[in-house]
């Protein structure tokens, strides 16, 4: 089992230019914690996703505040968790909060969560009262 | 990194859109200004060649995918030139393989658009 602590926390204005930069720490702090240099891709292109919905969002809703990132490893699994605070946002229905910069650039395509389905090992989305919360996790090579 | 994109028309009619570096939601704006330029300047037939690109997401397709349908309104068309598994595999994730024409290289496009002919 995973700590239920992060290793790293990681909280950024929501703006797209930071998506990079989570990314950079998000693959950084996978390969620190063991994860397969095979996957690594995966979870650099995962957490992407999940931070530019989430950075849409914000920009819609409460542009003041920050996106969340969890990191956490040392467990059997590495886990990344992304939190936005947009309240009932529920990223896998059409229209309604859809971002509106991210439908423009998708058009009707809901690719983003294809994309984090497609590569996260796996993924669990919770759509709570404060905002949505995406956590995926990969395995952590044994020693 | 920028994304740089350049873009050049060949002598059958084809434009090649040559793309370098990340395609994200910070990005993608400027590959999208340049389709839509380039549609709006009777350019209907697009190749783009995403050997130098090294991240594509969700947003990017986006882009191309919405590329795709401009080009089409004109009875054009838009391919694409990769042949990175890391990117490929993005197309295959989101079944978007069934969607673009996507070739090993530009000679290759121009050959399968001339047997078309």
């Amino acid at each position: 089992m995973a700590p239920e602590t992060a290793t790293v926390e990681l909280a950024f204005s929501p703006l797209p230019a930071h998506v990079r930069t989570a990314r950079l720490i998000a693959t950084a702090v996978a390969r620190r914690g063991g994860v397969e240099e095979t996957l690594l891709d995966e979870v650099r292109l995962a957490v992407g996703e999940a931070c530019s919905r989430a950075v849409e969002a914000h920009r819609k809703q409460c542009p003041e505040e920050p996106v969340r990132v969890e990191l956490r490893d040392g467990g059997d699994r590495f886990v990344v968790v992304v939190t936005d605070r947009v309240p009932d946002d529920d990223p896998t229905r059409s229209g309604g909060t859809e971002p509106v910069d991210l439908t423009e650039l998708n058009g009707d395509l809901n690719l983003g969560f294809a994309v984090i389905a497609g590569l996260a090992d796996d993924v669990d989305i919770a759509s709570t009262p404060s905002g949505v919360e995406i956590t995926m996790s990969w395995p952590v090579k044994k020693d | 990194m920028d994304l740089k994109v350049n873009d050049y028309t060949t002598d059958d009619d084809l434009t090649v859109i040559n793309v370098e570096g990340e395609i994200d939601v910070y990005t993608a704006p400027k590959l999208r200004e340049k389709l839509i330029d380039l549609v709006n300047k009777g350019k209907y037939h697009l190749l783009v060649d995403m050997e130098k690109v090294e991240f594509l997401d969700s947003t990017g397709l986006g882009v191309l995918v919405g590329g795709l349908k401009r080009v089409r309104a004109h009875d054009g068309s838009l391919e694409l030139v990769c042949t990175q598994e890391r990117i490929l595999k993005i197309f295959r994730i989101t079944g978007l393989t069934k969607v673009f024409g996507i070739f090993d290289s530009v000679d290759d496009a121009r050959e399968h658009r001339q047997k078309q002919k």
